[in-house]
């Protein structure tokens, strides 16, 4: 066998996976968003149908919110971690980063632990305080799940920059708060918004703390699965998922040309 | 004075932060193991809700470790040579088709799970069986394994490692179990022990594509959160951490690793 | 082994050509050294020798009376020495050393003799259960080198082999591989683009350019007598004394030079050694730069010819910046060569 051929024979394994089981499935869900009464106007009810726009939009806000509290909390922590050496910086650094393997799920269950009814609030504070099950709950939810994820893509960007730029603008007469703002931010820029629309993405299609605390609010995920399994309205469930997937391959997209760095999306 | 303020304040957030991460990791552990959680721990320390998910939930822990395993076994088979290939090819075919394996990295495992359920749902002998949910995480881990192994292949210069193998009589066969599988090591190391991770923790796919009689532990604690009594689903959640905690620590450690032999 | 190459070319894809149809033959035992500036084409023939690259159709190769061509790398035995080593960074010294013998399917003890005979040959015997990462460049030259000769190849093909290593140990080196290659009794290859290089280890240098082989001789012959302007300039630095010739005569800026022969269509080459500085010479040029060398001084000097022209002077002082001196060059010193039709 000659070398071209064993090359092209070790793709063939992945070729036949990926065709079978990711482009053949792709393309029938696509087919399978036409198929319903609507036909290809499915597209259109999802901005028609006040039902689906408030989702789209409610889980657009959600996951707007995240992303900033994320890269606020994760930029200043990752910073600190970063410029400072101390006793128990590892420690802070290993409970900061132990959520990645957390899946939705137990993140929700975290939360409700937190500020369910017998939640660690509810207990502390006097009169009735619940809201794992509302926006807060699940603006926290994905916090929970994307300051890892941020941290961990703002510390490797901020352990390249040079730090003989702010010394310069030092010596120049720039004040800390400039500092910041002339060096710091712009050399963090490109990974601030790769983790930023990995953050966005993922609040976007997170089933799995959605499934735990959307019981009485709805976001996309939600609805693509209660339209599968309780209204059996199969077309709509693919067109939102087409939808959704098409928003967050697209952000990720973003995100890797700029950062050029993966970081698991899924939970 | 100025720059210590920002360090306590920027202290304070790093914090508050891990305080925000930990404080209800460390209530469900609390949780799994006290007697009533509702009297606190004044009721006592317990290992009856631990012995109980044992008896509730065995097999869904037994089954999530033996699709971890048959997992990295398919991503190893199929992802392994494929990196090589990628590899040897560099072109925009190859990046063509390592951005599309990478599909579902992006898109949401609820779609995925959607679209799979829409082609191959009909095979009920298939469909029933827990190599669908195999599938499924296969599917979902295998960009993983792949990119850790590229990763590492790309960084060295294996056309020239693998011509000066050929020189001395080596088949494309033995140049890759002699010379490219060992150099890749790290990455292998690296991607299998990610795979095994995320497959133990795959919920968003296995929640649409699992049936009654196949629960993963994901799918358990979803259950359980949903319909046991508290102790039972935190000690649950103790369970899954005492399995994916330290298997994240050695793949952060391998990932490191693998990184910088990369570099 | 005596290595035959008839109308051997090679075309890229894209439609360069790399190679234009090249006659080759190789002696048994004869080292041959390919010597060219990058991109001439020497890289691609030894990778075509090896069996790295595939030839244009027509090409042949012939390693005594078998014809390679169609032949894969891993079944033609040769060894061969990479520019960057490839070594293996997953096995020891002696693992890399034993590879070859170990695809030949020898048994453990055989291959233990023989790696152990040229470990002792390349003076590794020290390094044999070291990693390759623990090795320097001299070191790790030595066991690409030992890891190519242990199942006595056919052919040994070196692909700049020194070109790794820094400049002190590069010339140490050299020798040290002029005295291995005689030591093994092998048809060797070498491919450089460093003129020393090829002077100190080869018993014949083939001078390329542009995709051909322009001249083959011994060293002293190409030096002495190169055919072209190209072999001139590359194989010891010759100058081109640019005038205006008429018949013996050579009218240049710096005075008149007479010419062994007639002068007519042909650029007049000289190399450093041969311009001295005599108060009797028949040229006058003016001294732009001196430096010191030690044994000699190397003088720069304009006004002679269009170009700086330099000298080797080896006397006791030289003369000083901004000095004008009077230049002498022996008639038998000077070459001529037709004059270059198009580039190099």
């Amino acid at each position: 066998m000659s070398n071209r051929t064993f090359v092209m024979a070790c793709l063939a394994p992945l070729l036949i996976f990926s065709l079978a089981f990711l482009a053949l499935p792709l393309v029938r869900l696509f087919l399978a968003s036409g198929e319903g009464d609507a036909g290809w106007a499915i597209y259109l009810d999802i901005l028609r149908k006040p039902r689906y726009l408030n989702t789209l939009v409610l889980t657009v806000l959600v996951s707007l919110a995240t992303t900033f509290a994320a890269l606020a909390v994760s930029t200043t922590a990752g910073m600190f971690l970063v410029r400072n050496r101390f006793r128990g910086r590892g420690t802070l650094l290993s409970v900061l980063t132990l959520p990645l393997a957390f899946p939705g799920v137990v993140i929700g269950f975290l939360i409700i632990l937190l500020g369910g009814r017998q939640g660690l609030v509810n207990q502390l504070t006097p009169g009735h305080v619940v809201f794992a099950y509302s926006a807060l709950g699940l603006f926290l939810g994905y916090l929970y799940f994307s300051i890892p994820r941020v941290l961990l893509t703002v510390m490797a960007a901020a352990e390249k920059l040079d730090p003989s730029l702010e010394e310069a603008a030092r010596t120049m007469g720039a004040s800390p708060y400039r500092v910041v703002i002339d060096v710091i931010l712009p050399g963090l820029m490109p990974s601030l918004i790769a983790s930023g629309a990995i953050a966005f993405a993922t609040a976007m299609g997170a089933f799995g703390t959605a499934f735990t605390l959307a019981t009485n609010i709805d976001v996309i995920p939600m609805v693509i699965y209660t339209e599968f399994t309780l209204s059996a309205n199969i077309a709509m469930a693919s067109a939102l998922s087409i939808v959704l997937g098409i928003i967050t391959w697209i952000l990720l997209l973003i995100a890797r040309s700029l950062s050029g760095s993966t970081v698991a999306a899924g939970g | 004075m100025f720059k210590s303020k920002t360090k306590i304040l920027q202290l304070a957030v790093t914090l508050s932060a891990c305080a925000f991460l930990l404080v209800p990791t460390i209530l469900s552990v609390m949780a799994g193991l006290t007697a009533n959680y509702f009297k606190g721990i004044s009721s006592g320390l317990t290992l009856k809700w631990i012995y109980q998910v044992w008896e509730l939930y065995a097999d869904s822990i037994f089954l999530s470790l033996w699709l971890a395993f048959a997992c990295l076994i398919c991503t190893l088979i199929i992802g392994l040579p494929a990196a090589y290939g990628l590899a040897r090819n560099p072109g925009w075919l190859s990046r063509l088709l390592e951005e599309f394996i990478s599909l579902p990295l992006a898109v949401p495992g609820l779609a995925l799970a959607l679209a799979l359920l829409q082609l191959y749902g009909s095979m009920k002998g298939f469909r029933a069986s827990w190599t669908f949910i195999l599938v499924g995480h296969v599917l979902y881990t295998l960009p993983f394994m792949v990119r850790s192994i590229l990763a590492v292949l790309a960084a060295m210069d294996l056309k020239t490692l693998e011509e000066g193998a050929a020189t001395l009589g080596a088949s494309p066969w033995q140049r890759f179990r002699d010379i490219v599988v060992p150099n890749a090591m790290p990455g292998i190391l690296a991607g299998s022990l990610t795979v095994v991770t995320l497959s133990i923790g795959e919920f968003n796919l296995t929640w649409m594509l699992h049936t009654p009689y196949l629960k993963t532990l994901p799918v358990g604690l979803a259950d359980s959160y949903a319909s046991m009594r508290l102790e039972i689903a935190s000690a649950y959640t103790l369970v899954f951490f005492i399995l994916i905690v330290p298997l994240l620590m050695a793949m952060q450690w391998a990932s490191a690793r693998a990184q910088r032999i990369a570099q | 082994m005596t290595l035959r190459l008839t109308h051997t070319a090679k075309t890229y894809p894209d439609g360069t050509k790399a190679l234009l149809p090249t006659d080759l033959s190789v002696e048994r035992g004869e080292i041959v050294s390919l010597l060219g500036p990058s991109g001439c084409g020497k890289t691609t023939l030894l990778r075509i020798i090896a069996g790295l690259e595939t030839p244009d159709a027509g090409s042949d190769i012939w390693f005594d009376d078998d014809n390679v061509t169609a032949l894969p790398v891993e079944r033609r035995q040769v060894g061969m020495v990479f520019q960057s080593y490839a070594l293996f960074p997953n096995m020891s010294v002696r693992a890399n050393i034993g590879y070859g013998l170990k695809m030949q399917k020898l048994s453990k003890p055989e291959i233990e003799a023989r790696v152990t005979e040229v470990l002792e040959m390349c003076q590794l015997q020290p390094f044999a259960g070291r990693a390759i990462t623990a090795l320097s460049g001299g070191q790790r030259q030595r066991v690409a080198l030992a890891r190519a000769i242990a199942p006595r190849p056919r052919l040994l093909l070196l692909d700049e082999p020194l070109s790794a290593l820094d400049a002190s140990l590069r010339e140490a080196l050299r020798d040290e591989l002029a005295v291995l290659l005689r030591e093994f009794d092998i048809t060797a290859i070498f491919v450089t683009h460093d003129q020393d290089e090829a002077m100190a280890i080869a018993d014949r240098v083939a001078v390329m350019s542009q995709g051909r082989v322009v001249q083959s001789g011994t060293p002293e012959d190409l030096y002495r007598n190169p055919n072209s302007a190209f072999v001139a300039g590359f194989v010891g630095n010759a100058m081109a004394l640019r005038g205006r010739a008429d018949g013996t005569a050579l009218h240049l800026d710096g005075g008149v030079l007479s010419l062994p022969s007639d002068g007519g269509g042909q650029t007049v080459f000289v190399r450093a050694e041969d311009v001295r500085i005599n108060d009797d010479g028949p040229l006058h040029g003016k001294v732009e730069t001196v430096t010191f060398l030690g044994t000699h001084y190397r003088i720069n000097l304009s006004g002679v010819t269009s170009n700086l022209l330099a000298s080797i002077h080896a006397g006791q002082e030289a003369p000083e910046v901004g000095e004008t001196v009077k230049l002498s060059i022996k008639p038998e010193a000077l070459m001529l060569l037709p004059n270059e039709t198009g580039g190099a």
